[in-house]
């Protein structure tokens, strides 16, 4: 069982002069839960998510990210105690990915000329190693460079990570089934021409195969016909149901709500998240739109 | 015509500046380029007079050709001082090109082997040492299948003796003249080794001819001439190079290569090189093609201190058709000069031209390219795609694509991109996992990719293999 932890989150952006937009988020995400982040355009919303995965971009003024880890989040594997809670802040996009983050982006890139395949099992045997190295300081990968070759340069590097070709093309496979993507997808460069739907769709294949504790989907529903809408949710709920995968679900809609059903809803205005309540916060929300939140905040203040 | 057009057609014109040479007095008779040392190489490969003639000639036109010093952006060549070559390429004089010994090549070398994971067999052969190989025997199994067609691949210096007739014809004559440029003719009066291929008549050679081997088993070679005639209907995949950088104490490499590809005939020439950091590489490759033949250039430049490097297809005949694929990268200090050029002097005529460059910690790549359209070329079409690839803000990149089309019946496309590697893309990766370098890589690899995948795959590991090392900043 993890818990992101966000705690007073204040960010600006890393510039001269860069504008402050995150003014003390608080939230809390734990393995198996479903928050849904909501709030009007331009509130912050993507900014707190990349701040989590450790977006370059920004610069954390105040306040702190933490992730609290427990035996059961990497399957069998024993975490020793003193490794159990991490700031975020500290820590390496690549590092945060290795100890459970995932970031569903609202603009994925598109990379030409990697193959979906590649990519993905390049990545999750990224993490593999990763991970080992942040939780037993298993530092293999300089004798990996050193080995190089095993015979002639002619035959490639003999190491093929934890996850070999196989195996992988095996749970890939079944990931892509589970999200009735077609098979093509495999062999395509990642993101390249995708339509936008399809992108999305992408981003929770991605999860899907690297198993995050917490997942960030930032507007995962946008640009989704009926259908994918629906294969996306059943691979959200799958993530969460047999991963234990903690969502923090970024949308602006009620329509994903209805298929991927948050434990909590929060509503985030002007850099803070401002009020919190049930899923019928959401539904309150697709009636009354942003203002009556606002005025109910502003005039407690 | 534009003043910087007349920058590319320079090669061909006459001399404008007098090459200034720094002679020191004492050592004139063994240190000079001159006819005396000319007429030593041809005495010693035992060659008939005519090519002994045409090594004079071409001396005579390199001495009065000027250094290309004034084209846009192009790389410094004030360092090359010709007369330091010849100690090196008399065969009187005690001193070689490559070392004797793998344990006097600079560390910074035998680090990027080890790092290649190079065995050390193959190490030696590699360093210019000359230590046999096994794949000699590969070579010579290849060598009697080819044989029983007709087809001919050997040594360029063999063949001047052995194949007298097709060599005198093609030599240096109707392809890359000495008179092109100066260092086609510098090549012409000193060239030495290389490979030469011979394929008869509706002959199809289905492996690669891979010079790989020959460089292995002779050593290598720093003016080496490639000589390939492709008669009507056959078919050749002609390799050469290797990752090894290719190290020696002078600091020149010149070479030449003439590619004839008859009618209907198909020749690929693809090409792996990376040239230790010291170096000077100028070469002029260049093939005539045919009533319906295809040639295809396949390069990856890697290393040196400076490249200049524009192969050429010359569409002489109906329907001729071209295709050039170039990557290159330049990293501290490189100056990477690439490009293309296509004559399309027959009607139907077609090429394509793509080129990726990566430049990183202030290296510089350009792209230096031309496209010939003549006059009665009808109906001929040609695309041209240059990419660029920058790390960083100190690294630059040009692209100079000059276009000169002279028939109104023709398809022209043309597309470039310069660009710096995406912060965006990098997080992406990133946050899936990869560490900032091999998210790095791994853009790379995506971007290069369109080019490797023309490659064996042997060669692609290996390109891409070396790209990686470069990224690292570990390349010697
Ligand atoms: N790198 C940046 N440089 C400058 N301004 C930025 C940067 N990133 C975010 N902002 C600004 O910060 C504010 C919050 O942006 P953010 O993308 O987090 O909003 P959001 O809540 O995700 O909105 P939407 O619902 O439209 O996606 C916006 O006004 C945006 O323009
Ligand atoms: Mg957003």
């Amino acid at each position: 069982m993890a818990t992101l932890e966000i705690k007073n989150l204040h960010a600006r952006v890393a510039e001269e002069d860069g504008e402050q937009i995150l003014r003390g988020v608080d939230l809390e995400v734990k393995s198996g839960e479903i928050h849904a982040l909501m709030g009007p355009n331009g509130s912050g919303k993507s900014t707190t998510s990349k701040i989590i995965a450790g977006h370059p971009a920004y610069e954390v003024t105040d306040g702190e990210i933490l992730l609290h880890l427990e035996d059961d989040d990497f399957g069998d594997l024993e975490i020793p105690d003193d490794v159990r809670t991490w700031n975020l802040l500290e820590l390496e996009p690549n590092e945060r990915a290795a100890l459970g983050i995932f970031l569903g982006f609202q603009y994925p890139a598109e990379i030409e000329g990697v193959t979906m395949t590649n990519f993905l099992r390049t990545a999750l045997n990224a993490k593999i190693d990763e991970r080992e190295e942040l939780l037993f300081g298993e530092d293999d990968e300089e004798e990996e460079e050193e080995a190089g070759y095993d015979t002639s340069p002619m035959e490639g590097n003999v190491d093929d990570g934890e996850v070999g070709v196989a195996e992988f093309q095996k749970l890939l496979k079944e990931k892509m089934e589970l999200l009735d993507m077609d098979e093509k997808f495999m062999q395509r460069y990642l993101n390249a021409g995708f339509s936008g739907g399809e992108k999305k769709q992408n981003e929770v294949l991605q999860a899907a195969i690297l198993e995050p504790s917490i997942a960030v989907l930032d507007e995962i529903d946008s640009g989704l016909d009926i259908d994918r809408l629906q294969d996306v949710s059943k691979g959200i709920n799958a993530l969460r149901d047999e991963q234990g995968t903690g969502i923090l679900q970024i949308t602006h809609y009620q329509r994903i709500l209805e298929y991927v059903e948050p434990d909590h809803v929060h509503i985030m205005l002007d850099g803070k998240v401002v009020k919190s309540g049930d899923a019928s916060l959401a539904s309150e929300l697709e009636d009354k739109g942003y203002d009556w939140v606002r005025e109910e905040v502003y005039e407690a203040a | 015509m534009s003043s910087d057009q007349d920058h590319l057609k320079e090669t061909d014109t006459e001399a404008r500046f007098e090459f200034k040479k720094e002679q020191k007095a004492a050592f004139v008779a063994e240190k000079g380029l001159n006819e005396e040392t000319i007429r030593v190489i041809s005495e010693d490969k035992d060659e008939p007079e005519w090519m002994l003639e045409r090594r004079l000639r071409a001396l005579k036109q390199y001495q009065k050709m000027p250094m290309p010093t004034d084209w846009p952006g192009q790389p410094d060549l004030s360092e090359v001082d010709v007369d330091e070559i010849v100690p090196y390429i008399r065969p009187d004089v005690e001193v070689r090109g490559g070392v004797d010994d793998w344990r006097d090549l600079p560390d910074d070398i035998k680090d990027t082997f080890d790092k290649l994971g190079i065995p050390e067999a193959e190490k030696n052969a590699l360093s210019g040492v000359g230590a046999q190989y096994e794949s000699e025997v590969v070579y010579q199994n290849m060598q009697e299948r080819w044989e029983e067609k007709g087809v001919v691949f050997m040594n360029m210096d063999q063949a001047v003796q052995e194949h007298e007739d097709i060599v005198k014809e093609y030599f240096m004559t109707k392809c890359v003249p000495p008179s092109d440029n100066k260092f086609a003719a510098l090549h012409g009066a000193i060239w030495s080794g290389g490979s030469f291929v011979y394929v008869p008549e509706d002959v199809t050679v289905e492996m690669p001819v891979q010079a790989y081997f020959r460089m292995n088993s002779e050593g290598m070679g720093q003016f080496e001439h490639t000589l390939i005639v492709a008669e009507k209907g056959s078919e050749v995949h002609y390799i050469e190079g290797c990752s090894a950088p290719k190290y020696s104490a002078f600091n020149l490499h010149s070479g030449g290569v003439e590619v004839f590809v008859g009618e209907d005939a198909h020749v690929q020439y693809s090409t792996v090189q990376n040239w230790s950091k010291n170096t000077y590489n100028l070469n002029t490759k260049r093939a005539i093609v045919e009533k319906g033949g295809r040639m295809e250039w396949i390069s990856g430049s890697m290393g040196s201190k400076a490249t200049m490097l524009y192969p050429a297809s010359i569409l002489k005949g109906r329907g001729a058709s071209d295709n050039h694929i170039t990557i290159a990268f330049a990293g501290e200090g490189q100056n990477i000069d690439t490009g293309a050029k296509v004559y399309h002097n027959a009607p139907e005529t077609k090429s394509t031209i793509e080129s990726k460059s990566i430049s990183k910690d202030g290296g510089r790549t350009n792209y230096r390219g031309l496209v010939h359209i003549a006059n009665g070329a009808k109906n001929s079409s040609t695309a041209v795609e240059c990419d660029a690839l920058m790390f960083d803000n100190e690294s630059t990149s040009d692209t100079m694509p000059y276009m000169e089309i002279n028939e109104s019946t023709v398809d022209v496309a043309h597309e470039a991109t310069v660009g710096k590697i995406g912060d965006e893309d990098i997080f992406y990766l990133q946050s899936r996992g990869l560490d900032d370098d091999d998210a790095k890589q791994m853009i790379v690899s995506g971007f290069i990719e369109p080019i490797t995948e023309e490659l064996p795959i042997e060669y692609a590991v290996e390109l891409n293999r070396l790209v990686e090392l470069e990224m690292e900043g570990s390349l010697g």
